[in-house]
């Protein structure tokens, strides 16, 4: 009653050895969600707000679903401690616009890394707005690619770019976007959800020609409401808080070197949590 | 009161507080202020004067009959005290430590004319906390109305607000987006000024009345103001949202990482208790020598809780002491707990230290010209007085803006600034719906939006129709009564409503 009830996790699945989906019950928020939005959520009553992009949410069954990765101290503990029948703290949500789906008649949508989970409901959305759609999905490996299928049956023509090219074409998202680039010049929009640098140089290739170019950031925030400011970025001229003025921003204008740079703001505190916790917790259940 | 007291009969001295030692406290979260024993509370009872004109209760925003509370107090009557006190205000415990009395109630003392005023505040504080410590809050029977009444925000106005549409009957979920209630109260003001136990106890009494809180909630995208109203059967609903979103300035340098603002740093540290790192996983992230700038109260509590983390703080602030917004309390206590002030100080530019980090901040030095629009005297640039304060961390505590969400997700008509445009009743444009408190006014104080969330009470009960009956206020009911409700002989329960 005074804080939080918790929230369900109704399932768990392993994605790859450092990738997890959790699907969590919150039918309130499954009704109110839009591909694009995130929410925040809080393991348990010591740990830290984390936002995380809704990979997808089913409405009849009042669940949404993330996808995780375990990176630092947080995200592996999630990882070690989330089951089905489990709970989070804290879900709150959903935040920011949803991705504007409109009026674009072909679309390339790309997903790097944990990119690919948000990018899933967006292709789906521009699928069912009627877009010709183009998915192109990077990994690093074979082993860390998910939701092939899901993808397949939203896109029209679909790639897989692999660092080592143990699954699709070897090399980077921009070879896989280029290759349909040459394939295609009447392409409308391109999103692109991943790490900064993918996105920045999936912008630095639609800017020569002039394609409009989305992408998702996801900044370092506390409350998501844009009550802290943490989260600002620059944007053309102006600065935004990518909570609330986002997490969507025109790529040509995103000021990919200052967002790198906050991105590691906390890098020593990021470390010796996760240094702490996996001499002194991490075995522990 | 045997004799009549007079300036002359009355203890001269204003009963001095314990607080604990800057030396000590700034190594601690504790409360700085302790607080009254019964006794230093009944020395300072003896120095109200009763006087028949009772200014305290004009210069009070809610209308508190003060010289009613300190009258029973002084007759070591502490519960009847308690009694009079939550007729009017929700929370004595957290209004005795963080209204500004210098400018309210005590600014107005008659007693203050000649000697220092009576010391309302703190007595006030004694008797709330008394009333926590006693647990002198039990569920009174309240009869139904019948209306379902949605407020947003579970700080100061949201809280006043809820409590008077409970008493009245009415079915009031307050919807919280953070994971705890209190708004402000939680992640705003530190514990060494309001422990959270305090608020945790204030917050459970309006728990006990019934009130739901729904935390982790965020309302316009979770839901909107609309389908509360039209689709999740609200029959009114208080926006109390807050300001919020922090300025900050437009000078280079300050996306650089260490430049942070108060609302965050704070946030941070009280709410997400950050200063337990690692122990609680959220990390603060400020260094070893903080500038903060600005001189209100958030400014004051982003020093001291740096101070408390082991920083050297400075305090930067374009204009001079006499003009800093802060309440006087907080500046004097930050001044005993080594803050380094700089007045006359504006900073220009946020130094990078090569790495994306701060280095320093080169600041003007300014002098006061001719009174401006908020009467006081415009702080103007003194030529070629640029200099550099060397710090890792800037803290900016110059302001805050209005929230987008409630503009971005519903119809509701906001003014030029952003914020929602309200009538006299603090009725907004869309019927049933009414707002009040920082998103109204910009940024404000605990208890001006406490006021706001009573006054937006009336107007929601006239505009249910809801007509309170005469007070039934029992002093023999003592232990029946909470905020003033008395159990009546039915079993329910009816509240006096200030006029």
């Amino acid at each position: 009653m005074l804080s939080s009830e918790g929230f369900e996790v109704v399932r768990r699945e392993d994605l790859s050895e450092v990738t997890y989906l959790l699907e969590v019950r919150h039918p309130e928020l499954a009704r109110a969600a839009r591909p694009g939005q995130f929410v925040i959520v809080m393991s348990h009553a010591e740990g830290e707000r984390i936002p995380l992009t809704i990979a997808d949410l089913d409405r009849s069954a009042g669940t949404i679903t993330l996808v995780v990765q375990a990176v630092g101290k947080t995200t592996r503990e999630m990882q070690r401690d989330l089951r089905a029948g489990g709970s989070l703290y804290a879900l709150v949500g959903p935040m920011g616009h949803p991705s504007h789906v409109g009026e674009a008649k072909k679309v390339v949508i790309v997903g790097g890394g944990l990119g690919i989970a948000p990018t899933y409901p967006i292709a789906r959305a521009f699928k069912e707005s009627g877009a010709y759609v183009i998915g192109v999905i990077g990994s690093r490996n074979k082993d860390l690619v998910f939701w092939e299928d899901r993808f397949r049956a939203v896109c029209d023509e679909f790639t897989i770019c692999s660092d080592d090219g143990s699954v699709g074409i070897k090399g980077l998202v921009t070879l896989g976007i280029q290759q349909a680039l040459e394939r295609h010049s009447d392409v409308d929009e391109l999103v692109a959800i991943g790490p900064p640098v993918m996105m920045r140089a999936c912008a630095e290739l639609t800017r020569p020609r002039g394609i409009k170019t989305v992408v998702s950031l996801n900044p370092i925030m506390v409350d998501g409401t844009g009550m802290c400011g943490g989260c600002r970025v620059k944007v053309g001229t102006t600065t935004k808080f990518a909570c609330v003025d986002g997490p969507e921003f025109d790529g040509h204008q995103v000021d990919f070197d200052d967002l790198l740079m906050r991105l590691r703001r906390f890098q020593p505190e990021e470390k010796e949590a996760l240094e702490r916790w996996q001499t002194q917790g991490a075995a522990v259940t | 009161m045997a004799k009549k007291r007079t300036i002359r009969t009355i203890p001269q001295l204003r009963t001095a507080m314990t607080e604990q030692e800057p030396a000590e406290r700034v190594r601690t979260f504790g409360e700085v202020a302790c607080g009254y024993s019964l006794e230093e509370a009944l020395r300072e009872t003896e120095r109200c004067l009763f006087c028949p004109d009772e200014p305290c209760v004009r210069g009070c925003p809610v209308g508190i009959d003060i010289p009613g509370f300190i009258q029973r107090l002084g007759e070591r009557d502490v519960k009847g005290a308690y009694d009079v006190l939550t007729d009017t205000t929700l929370l004595p415990a957290i209004c005795g430590r963080v209204c500004p009395q210098e400018s309210q109630c005590e600014g107005v003392c008659t007693v203050g004319q000649t000697l220092a005023p009576v010391a309302i505040g703190r007595l006030e504080r004694f008797v709330g906390d008394a009333a926590i410590r006693e647990g002198w809050a039990s569920v009174p029977f309240i009869e139904p109305a019948g209306h379902k009444v949605g407020i947003v925000g579970s700080g100061p106005a949201g809280v006043a607000c809820a409590a008077d549409m409970a008493k009245a009957g009415c079915a009031v979920t307050v919807f919280e987006a953070f994971q705890q209630p209190g708004g402000v109260l939680r992640y705003g003001i530190p514990d060494f000024r309001l422990p959270n136990e305090v608020l945790d106890a204030e917050i459970a009494k309006l728990a006990r009345l019934g009130v739901t809180f729904r935390c982790n909630t965020l309302v316009g995208r979770l839901f909107t103001i609309e389908q509360m109203v039209e689709e999740m059967g609200f029959d009114a609903v208080f926006i109390a949202v807050g300001a919020g979103t922090p300025d900050f300035p437009d000078i280079p340098g300050a996306s650089l990482n260490g430049v942070i603002s108060a609302n965050e740093l704070l946030t941070r540290c009280n709410l997400m208790q950050a200063r337990d790192f690692p122990a609680h996983d959220t990390p603060v992230g400020i260094g070893k020598r903080i500038a903060v700038v600005g001189a209100g109260n958030t400014a004051m509590d982003a020093m001291r809780v740096s101070r408390r983390l082991g920083a050297d703080v400075m305090c930067v602030y374009r204009r001079s002491r006499t003009e800093a917004p802060a309440r006087a309390e907080e500046l004097h206590h930050a001044e005993q707990e080594g803050i380094d002030f700089h007045w006359l100080t504006d900073p220009i530019e946020v130094l990078d230290d090569g790495h994306h980090g701060v280095r320093g901040l080169r600041c003007r030095t300014m002098e006061l010209g001719e009174p401006d629009a908020s009467g006081r005297r415009r702080p103007l640039p003194v030529a070629g007085s640029e200099h550099e304060l060397e710090c890792d961390t800037v803290v900016f505590a110059i302001g805050t803006n209005a929230n987008p969400i409630l503009g971005q997700t519903s119809r509701i008509k906001l003014d030029a600034r952003g914020y929602i445009e309200v009538d006299d009743d603090l009725a907004t444009s869309l019927d049933g719906v009414f707002a009040g408190g920082d998103i109204v006014t910009g940024a404000a104080t605990v208890i001006l939006a406490m006021g706001a969330g009573r006054k937006a009470a009336r107007s929601m009960k006239r505009y249910l129709g809801l007509v309170d009956s005469d007070v039934v206020y029992q002093e023999t009911a003592a232990e029946d009564t909470l905020f003033g409700i008395a159990a009546d002989r039915l079993g329910y329960a009816r509240v006096k409503v200030p006029a």
